[in-house]
């Protein structure tokens, strides 16, 4: 047992390292540096693991260092990473979500089927496919706080509702497996234009997805770390019988950070309906575990209460830089399970260290 | 009668045929610190219970500010200033104090939506204020879960009192505590008396209670039996009063009748 792990006169473990009995001048508190600090903070992983993956493929290959390089990795990346804020916030509150990738899908199908099939204009079928979104979120959200089941199953129960109806309805309206034609509904260019499109910087394609990737994490970073909805979240994931006796809203809380989960789902799902002007019902299925690794990747604990956006965010890069070098690099695709594989053991060994550090004693 | 004084007139409680309390009666006053003192089953539980508004008494009043009070809720009675500190602090481990410090109760800037939580001056109240409590913490960035059991205690407890509580109720917070940690609590106990508080603490020491207590309750299944004033009683005498002294004097003698019998009748084996 190291000289911090020293067992104090109630027989508790000053395991944390953190402050001893008795106030200020305890010869057994260890001094704290801004160093330790920025060490312990959760996101840093996922930034040293973003920064070798980026020199690497950057001295392995050619391609993956210059402007059009970037513009294909950071594409993946972005379309990954919104979805992934949004699961950041919610595993920080302590849930899951397994439905946000097949819900991808189904508001895209939903939009298609509205616009192609019913001639909605697009903005109007997106606004359908957002009211679906956001009554699925709230239905996940509901079951899970109200039976108090855990949100891993009922959200599980919404996956195979949604991969269903994808196929059932995809299947009986229009007889194949895909919407198609999307372009050709009113509305198309202006939505497009905004979801869909990208934006040309010294002769290379940037897709808008990663602008609202940028943007949606540094709002999602300020409303974690510097709001009081931020401060409710930490605690209703950190231990949600305090935060209820102290007065924060638990249920309202989780329901709606179900709601917002899908509500990113469907802003993928628009840009990704919208750029590509077709859905298929397979599509987003697979996506909602790579959401949560990229959220662990970047820090956000299984248990729930902590956690970061930028984290999360750059775990949604690190994918995106895995699944484009490893074929840059000329080697099988298939490397890239076996990558994901490593980065999530990994990740989770490193959170689970921060865990101990930082564990409750108990009482 | 100052406005923070705290009073039960004659109260009892039952809960079906069990007597919890019967004719309780004791006044707690402002820069006091007034102990309940009680062994196990004594009542001390549903006295508390009552004072911080779970349990109504079936008979008696409960007087605050020297005005007769019904608490419908631990709401009513928060709302009244009557905090009560229980041994789970109500206090999320992984976050930092000064989240902890305001968690449901946030202060803001600024005008929606880009209304923000205020990280600096919420630092800065909750370091000064866990200060004036007499404890020293180093950052207030530290995990609560990084604190031992008698800081957490302070923290719950300049919270409670940050927040406008003018009567602080300690629920047994030396219990669980060593030495040393006890000492961290007692402390701040006296803090909160000399800032004009209403302390009332509730425990089962009465080396703890002999301490810091200016008065002294005495509660005996479910009855009180006695009031002192700090230099009416040695600590002595509040022990054997609170065990009540005959039951600790036929304590005494059962033991010695039962050593006696072992004893007899280990010499009866061998013998045989």
């Amino acid at each position: 047992m190291s000289v911090e792990n020293q067992v104090d006169s109630t027989g508790d473990v000053d395991s944390a390292g953190g402050a001893g009995s008795g106030g200020s001048n305890d010869e057994r508190v260890r001094a704290t540096s801004t160093a330790h600090r920025i060490l312990g903070n959760p996101g840093l992983g996922a930034v040293a693991g973003a920064i070798v993956l980026f020199a690497f493929f950057s001295l392995y290959t050619a391609q993956f260092g210059s402007l059009a390089g970037a513009a294909t990795w950071l594409d993946p990346a972005s379309t990954l990473g919104i979805v992934a804020i949004a699961i950041a916030f919610l595993m920080i509150g302590g849930e899951f979500d397994l439905s946000a990738g097949v819900m991808t899908g189904s508001t895209g199908m939903l939009m298609g089927l509205l616009a192609v099939h019913w001639h909605w204009n697009i903005w109007l079928a997106m606004l359908g496919a957002l009211v679906f979104a956001v009554l699925v979120g709230l239905l996940n959200g509901v079951l899970v706080v109200r039976t108090g089941l855990p949100s891993f199953i009922v959200t599980l129960g919404t996956f195979f509702v949604l991969q269903g109806l994808n196929q059932g309805v995809a299947q009986a309206i229009t007889n194949t497996v895909r919407v198609d034609g999307i372009n050709l509904a009113s509305g198309y260019d202006s939505a497009n234009t905004i979801l869909g499109s990208s934006v040309t910087i010294r002769g290379v394609a940037f897709p808008v997805a990663i602008f609202w990737w940028v943007g949606l994490t540094i709002v999602g970073a300020w409303i974690l770390t510097r709001t009081r909805l931020g401060n409710w979240v930490f605690s209703v994931g950190g231990d949600a019988t305090a935060a209820r006796s102290v007065g924060v809203p638990v249920a309202a809380t989780k329901i709606g950070l179900f709601v917002s989960t899908a509500v990113m789902a469907w802003l993928v799902g628009m840009m990704t309906a919208l750029r590509f002007t077709s859905v298929t019902s397979a599509q987003g299925v697979g996506l909602e575990l790579q959401y949560i690794i990229a959220a662990v990747v970047g820090g956000c604990l299984l248990t729930g209460g902590a956690g970061s956006i930028v984290g999360a965010s750059v775990g949604a890069l690190i994918f995106g830089m895995a699944q484009i070098g490893i074929p840059y690099a000329g080697w099988n695709s298939n490397w890239f399970f076996l990558f994901l594989g490593v980065m999530l053991l990994i990740a989770v060994f490193a959170n689970d260290v921060m865990r101990r550090r930082f564990r409750d004693r108990g009482a | 009668m100052s406005e923070s004084s705290m009073e039960l007139d004659s109260v009892s409680k039952y809960f079906g045929s069990v007597i919890a309390l019967k004719d309780v009666s004791f006044h707690a006053d402002p820069n006091e610190v007034t102990c309940i003192l009680g062994d196990n089953g004594a009542g001390k539980s549903t006295l508390i219970k009552i004072l911080s508004g779970f349990h109504r008494p079936d008979e008696g009043r409960l007087l605050v500010g020297g005005e007769e009070k019904t608490f419908h809720s631990p709401r009513d009675a928060r709302a009244a200033g009557i905090a009560t500190v229980y041994q789970d602090l109500a206090m999320v481990p992984l976050m930092s104090i000064w989240r902890n410090f305001f968690l449901g109760a946030e202060p803001r800037k600024g005008r929606w939506p880009f209304r923000y939580f205020d990280l600096e001056g919420a630092k800065q109240i909750a370091t000064d204020e866990i200060a004036r409590m007499g404890i020293m913490i180093r950052d207030a960035e530290q995990p609560v879960s990084t604190l031992s059991g008698g800081e957490r205690q302070s923290v719950a407890t300049a919270r409670a009192v940050y927040f406008g509580a003018k009567v602080l109720i300690l629920d047994e917070p030396t219990a669980a505590l060593g030495v040393r940690q006890a000492g961290v609590v007692l402390k701040y106990i006296i803090r909160a008396r000399e800032r004009g508080l209403t302390v009332i603490f509730i425990t089962h020491n009465p080396s703890h209670a002999h301490l810091v207590g200016d008065r002294f309750v005495l509660l005996n299944r479910g009855r009180s039996i006695g009031e002192y004033r700090r230099d009416e009683i040695s600590k002595d005498e509040l022990l054997t009063k609170m065990a009540g002294g005959a039951e600790l004097d036929e304590l005494s003698h059962e033991i010695t009748e039962l050593e006696a019998s072992m004893r007899s009748a280990e010499t009866g084996t061998t013998k045989a």
